[in-house]
């Protein structure tokens, strides 16, 4: 058969590559950043913190998704754009559609850079972008897997190999759960409500969240691991056969695991059960991965020693291995217990982070700028440098923040002879000061080791001239099929699976919405506490402070069934309490008190030590690690959005009384000025309309609602 | 908890999709060679050389 010639497209290869290696360096720099905010917690100049918009609050959420969907996004691309066509033997589908890919994708990050530290947030983690930027992201996905699917139909060799299965699992699996996830009602043009509410909110954010980890930070990347690892080692993956397996199997269990993030939480306890069950499964599937990974190097690891990119797939590759077993432990009810809410979370995914997803791009980076660019690598000397500062810069930070989870877990719990809490929250918040700086330094190193990577590939880069049209041959696919004359529709489809996979993708969508909007809007918010009731305005607006300010980052709301708490924090949470939560703000890390009953029992402070607190935390809790807000004592309450939120919040099934979209802002002003003459009393003269007095409203409502009866009734 | 079954409902639905995957992938013959496809990932069918064309050919078919 005649062979074909074409033309790979690396100019978008280069691109994304670019785009990696940029947004790889802010990513992390905002990372180390937002350490040492906690290591120097007082505004600048005496610390790291910038009110209002580079307050650690704000900051956090532009650090993880910068760092997942920025630089590891880009990477995925890079990965798949260069492989898929080598694969495919083919170039890219469209250059157009790349193009808009990559500049809409690049537009996306600046628009996600801009909106989080102005306080524009949904605040679920990792979900955090508002509605305008989420239809964005539909749409250049869509143009991602349009892309995708156009150059597999066009593809010259029959097999897909497996990495474009793992990319192929990316694209649908990561779409659904956007879309999913992304459920809100805007009530202006920048800003929504959650369609879910409490308990339900919780549920959809971490079957989104963990697969986030799952289908972005994983699969793609163990297709990325499929192609470059073979091809920079230059001999076959260990066994072909095993990859087929725990392929599949690895995306038949990932989809459920996500209720290990709400482990004695009020989600219901089947529900907790059903997400720990296939946490555990899933240790065989990503040892399947990692056992592929690294045999595919027996024989050969002699080369390990003077190869630096073999070097930095090894320890990507054992990263991930260390961090898929330590995900099943963690999500173990009795680990979970101890680990929940610590800083071992954050070393948990530091080593996902830093080693899986970070070495192996800066590998893969290594091994495919030279060759695009048709020349060697400037310096292995650097290369290796990085190496040893990525790896040590990985170790620094990730046993500081084990210590630290581990210590503090064991300081809350401990109780004294006397049975009292030995600790104050306090007491273990200042213990770890020691351990943020140790994890900054690693962070630092880590860093330096990315700048050196920088240097490295800009003297390759301009060694080199880049081809961006490389020439390629290969025979054209025969078809296989004649269509017979007078066959049913329904074959016709069944020989293009791709088009009958994005075909019933959409069947699904549309179907799951339909489904899923009355729904959420009508019943599910029914309350089952009576005592339980809507917010105020006041409170409403003090909440929505609350989400701006990503204080959900650092307090909890969701107090476990344990002594330990419910001595600390009061009764332990129930899920009836959240009916009204849209979106919840149960959070995931301790690094402040849990604040679920802030309002009430012997955790309520008056108003005075509220407002005194917030203009400087330190003042009231001497080596508190929370930021200032003295922004929040000058800055008028913006109320202009009152009716709109009131009516969004009764669409979604809040019981409102009708029409009060009109009389809220009465009410408003009643509870402001109540506020306000209480401070007064603690002889401070502050406006009813400045920020702080909402805020106040919000935190002492908190817990408040099911005190008030002291057993909960039922309405059922 | 109707997110509950939402959820239920929409996994078990995308693993509907990974399931017609995996069937057209095995009805379609993808996985009746598990070998030879690790090995020919790693030629990169450059064109040019003669000689080079000839290597490329070879390796897809040595091991059918």
């Amino acid at each position: 058969m005649q062979v074909e010639k074409f033309y790979y497209d690396n100019k978008i290869v280069r691109n994304f590559a670019y785009a990696t290696v940029v947004w790889g360096a802010v990513g992390m720099l905002v990372g180390l950043w937002i350490a040492l905010e906690l290591v120097f917690p007082g505004q600048f100049p005496h610390g790291m913190n910038l009110e209002p918009y580079f307050n650690f609050g704000r900051l956090r959420p532009l650090h993880t998704n910068a760092v997942i969907f920025a630089f590891v996004g880009n990477g995925i691309f890079m990965g798949v754009y260069y492989s898929l066509q080598r694969l495919c033997k083919a170039r890219m589908f469209s250059d157009k559609l790349s193009y808009i890919h990559f500049w809409g994708w690049q537009l996306i990050i600046v628009a996600a850079a801009i909106t989080l530290p102005l306080g524009l947030t949904n605040s679920g983690e990792y979900a955090e972008l508002i509605w305008p930027i989420d239809v964005a992201i539909t749409i250049i996905w869509v143009i991602f897997g349009w892309n995708m699917f156009g150059t597999i139909i066009k593809r010259r060799e029959k097999h897909l190999y497996v990495a474009i299965w793992f990319y192929i699992a990316t694209f649908v699996t990561v779409a659904v759960l956007h879309i999913v996830r992304s459920g809100e009602l805007p009530y202006t043009w920048l800003k929504s409500y959650s369609f879910y509410a409490g308990v339900q909110d919780a549920l959809v954010q971490w079957w989104y969240g963990h697969n986030a980890v799952a289908f972005f930070l994983t699969t793609p990347y163990l297709g990325l691991m499929y192609y470059f690892l073979p091809k920079a080692a230059n001999r076959p993956v260990y066994s072909y056969k095993l990859s087929i397996i725990h392929f599949w199997a690895l995306i038949f269990l990932y989809i459920w695991a996500g209720p290990h993030h709400l482990l004695y939480t009020a989600l219901p306890n089947w529900a907790q059960s059903l997400g720990i069950v296939f946490s555990v499964m899933l240790i065989f599937p990503s040892w399947g991965g990692m056992i592929n990974g690294l045999l595919t190097l027996r024989g050969a690891w002699d080369r390990v020693r003077d190869d630096v990119i073999l070097k930095f797939m090894v320890v990507a590759v054992t990263a991930y291995g260390m961090a898929t077993f330590e995900g099943p432990m963690l999500s173990l009810k009795s680990v979970s217990a101890v680990s929940h809410y610590t800083d071992w979370i954050i070393a948990h995914v530091h080593i996902g982070a830093l080693g899986w997803n970070g070495m192996l791009t800066f590998g893969i980076l290594y091994w495919l700028i030279p060759r695009i660019f048709k020349t060697d690598l400037y310096s292995k000397k650097i290369a290796n440098i990085h190496f040893w500062l990525g790896t040590l810069g990985i170790l620094f930070y990730a046993v500081p923040m084990y210590w630290a989870g581990f210590t503090q877990s064991s300081m809350w719990k401990q109780f004294t002879e006397a049975g009292q809490l030995k600790y104050t929250f306090l007491e273990t918040v200042t213990y770890m000061k020691p351990f943020y700086a140790m994890r900054s330094l690693g962070g630092i190193l880590y860093l330096v080791g990315v700048i050196f990577m920088i240097y490295n590939l800009f003297k390759t880069v301009k060694a080199g001239k880049l081809v961006a049209n490389e020439a390629a041959e290969a025979a054209p696919l025969q078809k296989e099929y004649k269509t017979p004359i007078g066959e049913h529709w329904h074959r016709r489809l069944e020989r293009r699976p791709v088009q009958f996979m994005v075909f019933s993708l959409v069947v699904i969508l549309i179907g799951g919405i339909i489904e899923l909007v009355p729904t959420f809007l009508i019943k599910s918010n029914v309350p089952t506490i009576s005592s339980v009731k809507p917010y105020t305005p006041l409170e409403l607006e003090g909440r929505d402070i609350y989400v701006r300010e990503g204080c959900y980052l650092c307090h909890s709301q969701m107090i476990r069934p344990f002594r330990s708490e419910t001595e600390r924090y009061g009764e332990y949470s129930k899920a009836g309490e959240f009916v009204y939560d849209h979106p919840f703000q149960w959070g995931s890390k301790r690094t402040g008190p849990d604040l679920a009953r802030e309002g009430t029992g012997n955790l309520k402070k008056t108003d005075g030590w509220h407002f005194r607190h917030f203009r400087e935390p330190s003042s009231m809790s001497e080596g508190s690690v929370m930021p200032s807000y003295a922004f929040l004592l000058r800055d008028d309450l913006d109320t202009s959005d009152l009716p709109a939120k009131i009516h969004a919040m009764i669409s979604l099934g809040v019981p409102y009384p009708k029409g009060y979209e009109q009389n809220a802002m009465a009410d408003l002003d009643i509870q402001a000025k109540q506020i306000s003459s209480n401070l007064l009393g603690d002889s401070i003269r502050v406006s009813p309309k400045k920020e702080v007095i909402a805020l106040i409203a919000y935190l002492q409502r908190m817990g408040t609602d099911i005190s008030k009866n002291k057993t909960a009734t039922y309405n059922k | 908890m109707s997110a509950l079954f939402i959820l239920i409902g929409i996994s078990i639905l995308v693993a509907a999709i990974f399931l017609m995957a995996f069937l057209w992938s095995v009805r379609s013959g993808q996985y009746d060679d598990d070998y030879t496809p690790s090995v020919r990932m790693l030629f990169d069918d450059v064109p040019k050389l003669p000689e080079a064309e000839k290597e490329k050919s070879k390796p897809g078919s040595k091991h059918k």
